[in-house]
């Protein structure tokens, strides 16, 4: 059941990122091009999703477990550290770079145009050598 | 507009995966984990990429306006990109979903900076980018 979810989730989540134009790499960089033609439409996908989250993330983890599951797997670390901090600088020089994140990658995929293939098959390539980089170099597991 | 009903549609997505998974929705952090053989086999990431897929596959048929690409790039600003964001989002924990929408509907500190820092280096970037390779 829980792979059912996820996948009705995922088809959602792609639904959405479509509807809302995130898919389209020229809108997310118009969103980033705050020194040129500016394009609010990313913030609007933000405030509607956070703004509906702030509400039901609070409703549902008043329950005492999922529906599925007996606890919730929640995030526990607050600290910042340089790792989260480099991680984001990395990420958005590469977001801005060609307008694309996983989420639209993927989705993007389907469309079978080479640019979010290319993409897809880079960025797997690049948490790969991610993995690679933590385990020998910063030895984790 | 079509920007914030296509939020409230992923803020309802992300919703149904705490309701009845318990967790986060968070892209790059079930990509990652398809990568790694102890979490290879989990079905919610398997079935949550299937279904982004899937997702896509409809707007293909039913919306193709999604992917319009007006600004074609060069395939190495494709490599250059997906390395970057594979990279930085495994190093960072998350990207445009665990952090910018899960993590900041928590008030995550951590995703709340992360997200302002994700922000700024991708306007820093794609001003690089319109600079130094032409842009739109």
């Amino acid at each position: 059941m829980k792979g059912v979810v996820a996948f009705l989730v995922g088809l959602t989540f792609a639904l959405g990122l479509g509807i809302s134009g995130m898919t389209r790499p020229d809108i997310v960089q118009g969103f980033l091009d705050v020194f040129g033609s500016w394009d609010p439409r990313l913030l609007g996908v933000m405030a509607g999703a956070i703004g509906l989250h702030l509400i039901t993330y609070r409703l549902i983890t008043k329950r005492p477990s999922p529906i599925y599951d007996s606890v919730f797997h929640l995030p526990s670390k607050e600290f910042l550290d340089k790792k989260l901090i480099l991680g984001a600088v990395v990420f958005g020089l590469g977001w801005g770079w060609a307008g694309i994140c996983p989420g639209p990658g993927i989705v993007g995929l389907a469309s079978g145009k080479s640019p979010f293939i290319i993409f897809v098959i880079s960025m797997l390539v690049g948490m790969k050598i991610y993995q690679i980089f933590a385990r020998s170099v910063l030895n984790e597991k | 507009m079509t920007a914030i009903l296509g939020g409230l549609i992923i803020g309802f997505s992300v919703s149904l995966m705490l309701l009845y998974n318990g967790k986060i929705t968070g892209v790059s952090g079930f990509l990652g984990g398809l990568l790694k053989k102890e979490t290879m086999r989990d079905p919610v990431r398997i079935f949550f990429i299937l279904g982004l897929f899937s997702g896509g596959l409809a707007l293909r048929f039913f919306y193709s306006e999604a992917f319009l690409l007006p600004n074609e790039e060069a395939p190495i600003d494709y490599v250059i990109a997906g390395l970057l964001v594979g990279f930085g989002t495994r190093l960072g924990n998350g990207c445009t979903s665990g952090h910018g929408v899960c993590g900041i509907s928590r008030l995550s500190r951590r995703s709340i900076v992360s997200t302002l820092t994700f922000i700024a280096f991708g306007v820093l970037s794609y001003f690089l980018y319109k600079t130094f390779r032409g842009g739109l």
